[in-house]
């Protein structure tokens, strides 16, 4: 098992280090270091294609860029209706772009691993001595380090368009927040794809996400927005996980503003990652 | 080559076209699922904009959206059309097209009156969806039958370009890469708020954009009615972007046929 010690020779070696170990019949538990080397190279594997096919990475980087500096230039005068809670509308819909560039990172890493089941891969992998849950930590936890790439573009062009600061506090909560976001959407994202096996299923992982961070006060504070959108945000949970990013560039970071959004979130992710890890295991049985 | 044969191929071009547009959910989300998600939650999200000073008298702020919801959507047909094209290209179907005995022009034609009809299809699609969650239509029945006129005219005039895009660059991520460019157009436009009301330089950009007129066009039936210099302004816009993606189409199959 010492091979795993090396990330590197993980993606092509797994199948070939493990079984040469093991005897005939018997199905060794695989080490936990070995486990963390598995996780690791998957993760690295999905940032190589970011390397290797920039091309591809492009869209989802400059997508919920283009839709904060846009939003901003057409509803920038929001600000002036009473009640609004911040005197620029940059700093107020910058929280809705990192969450919806870690979503849609989220989302795009569902449509690779469809894309993976499509062509086969994903078979090898399975066969392969990792435990599922192994395979879809790694394919998961990649979507929170690539969703690193479109926040740290909406957070430069967001400062340097006049965003308000959150302070280092402020600005590391949101950042892991989003990041955390994204593994969520992985995992919705990836039950998905192994529950109908094919890119088009993209659709499902896509407008949910849309559904998610936008149907809550992401334009307008809870208080103005209108008819049935004000019931869907004021029970959606994805308000309070907005409200937490949020907080810092429209005000202080408290406690109160920010317990409510982990809780959310971490209540989102124990239901995703359980119906991910539900697909996982019926993939192939 | 005779009209009639012509037109069977155009025909037969068109209807594959929009089989293939109803398939694949990768082809109609853009065009039907996003724009009405977009509308959803502008609607919602920004309804209060109706008290700011200097916008225009409406009876709701679904009524101003539904014109940017229908041009967006236009756009994005032309984008499905655009990437269904070149998957055409990268599967060598066009090579076949291309070597059959018809003429150039009826293949991309085929594809256009496909968008045409898709364009069609938005316009009710929207104006439905509207009058089902609380839209007045001020202009009436001519309002609903000339919006549904533009909104075909509006998805060809952008299918040109979305053809030009594909016979150009003959790859499928290339032109679905574009997407976002589709939302750097609307937003410097008033598709989606008063121009008067947009922040600088979008304000600027917006007044000579034809997108801007396109999408008043479209409004001005909906929220008030039936202007004669608005329409001829939209019809203006949407001749813009017709001619403009006719010629690149043009220099694009061009350039594809030397290359081959």
């Amino acid at each position: 098992m010492e091979c795993f010690g090396d990330a590197q020779k993980a993606e092509g070696g797994i199948v070939e280090a493990h079984a040469s170990t093991r005897p005939m019949g018997v199905a060794a538990p695989m080490p936990a270091r070995a486990q963390l080397a598995t996780i690791w190279a998957l993760m690295r594997r999905a940032v190589n294609e970011v390397v290797r096919v920039p091309g591809a990475a492009i869209p989802g980087v400059l997508a919920p860029t283009i839709f904060m500096i846009g939003l901003t230039a057409v509803f920038g005068n929001l600000t002036d209706l009473r009640g609004f809670t911040t005197d620029t509308f940059i700093s107020f819909i910058m929280p809705v772009s990192l969450l919806q560039g870690a979503g849609f990172t989220g989302a795009a890493t569902g449509v690779n691993l469809a894309r993976d089941i499509e062509l086969g891969w994903f078979d090898r992998l399975l066969v392969s001595p990792p435990p599922r849950y192994v395979l879809l930590a790694g394919t998961v936890l990649s979507a929170s380090m690539r969703s690193l790439m479109p926040m740290a573009m909406i957070l430069v062009v967001g400062f340097a368009l006049g965003a308000h600061f959150p302070g280092v506090f402020g600005l590391a909560l949101a950042i892991v927040i989003a990041a955390s976001f994204a593994a969520v959407v992985a995992c919705y994202a990836s039950g998905i794809a192994l529950k109908f096996r094919s890119q088009s299923a993209g659709i499902l992982m896509q407008s949910a996400t849309f559904i998610a961070v936008l149907f809550t006060p992401a334009y307008a504070p809870q208080a103005l927005l209108t008819g049935w959108l004000y019931w869907v945000a004021k029970y959606n949970p994805m308000t309070q996980v907005l409200e937490a990013v949020r907080q810092g560039f429209v005000g202080d970071v408290t406690w109160h503003n920010t317990w409510p959004g982990l809780l959310c979130l971490a209540g989102l992710a124990v239901l995703m990652a359980m119906f991910a890890l539900r697909q996982m295991q019926r993939t192939g049985s | 080559m005779s009209v009639a044969t012509r037109a069977r191929v155009v025909g037969a071009l068109g209807r594959r076209s929009l089989r293939q547009a109803f398939r694949r959910p990768m082809f109609f989300a853009p065009v039907f699922v996003f724009p009405s998600l977009f509308l959803a939650v502008n609607t919602g999200g920004a309804g209060a904009a109706v008290d700011l000073p200097g916008f225009p008298a409406v009876h709701g702020f679904l009524d101003f959206q539904l014109a940017g919801a229908i041009v967006q959507s236009a756009m994005l047909s032309a984008v499905s059309a655009g990437t269904s094209l070149a998957l055409d290209i990268e599967t060598g179907f066009m090579d076949r097209l291309m070597a059959a005995p018809i003429s150039r022009l009826s293949v991309v034609l085929g594809r256009l009156s496909a968008n045409v009809v898709l364009g069609f299809m938005v316009g009710v699609w929207f104006l439905g969806l509207g009058l089902i969650f609380g839209a007045h239509i001020e202009g009436g029945v001519a309002a609903v039958a000339l919006v549904i006129l533009l909104s075909g005219l509006t998805a060809g005039a952008f299918g040109w370009i979305g053809a030009a895009l594909a016979l150009r660059a003959g790859r499928v991520s290339v032109v679905q890469g574009m997407f976002p460019l589709v939302f750097v157009i609307l937003f410097l436009s008033s598709a989606y708020f008063p121009q008067a009301l947009l922040e600088q330089p979008a304000k600027a950009v917006a007044n000579v954009n034809p997108m801007s007129y396109i999408a008043d066009g479209l409004r001005e039936p909906v929220i008030a009615n039936i202007t004669g210099a608005v329409t001829l302004e939209c019809l203006a816009g949407i001749a813009i972007v017709a001619l403009v993606g006719m010629l690149w189409s043009a220099s694009a199959m061009r350039r594809r046929l030397r290359a081959a």
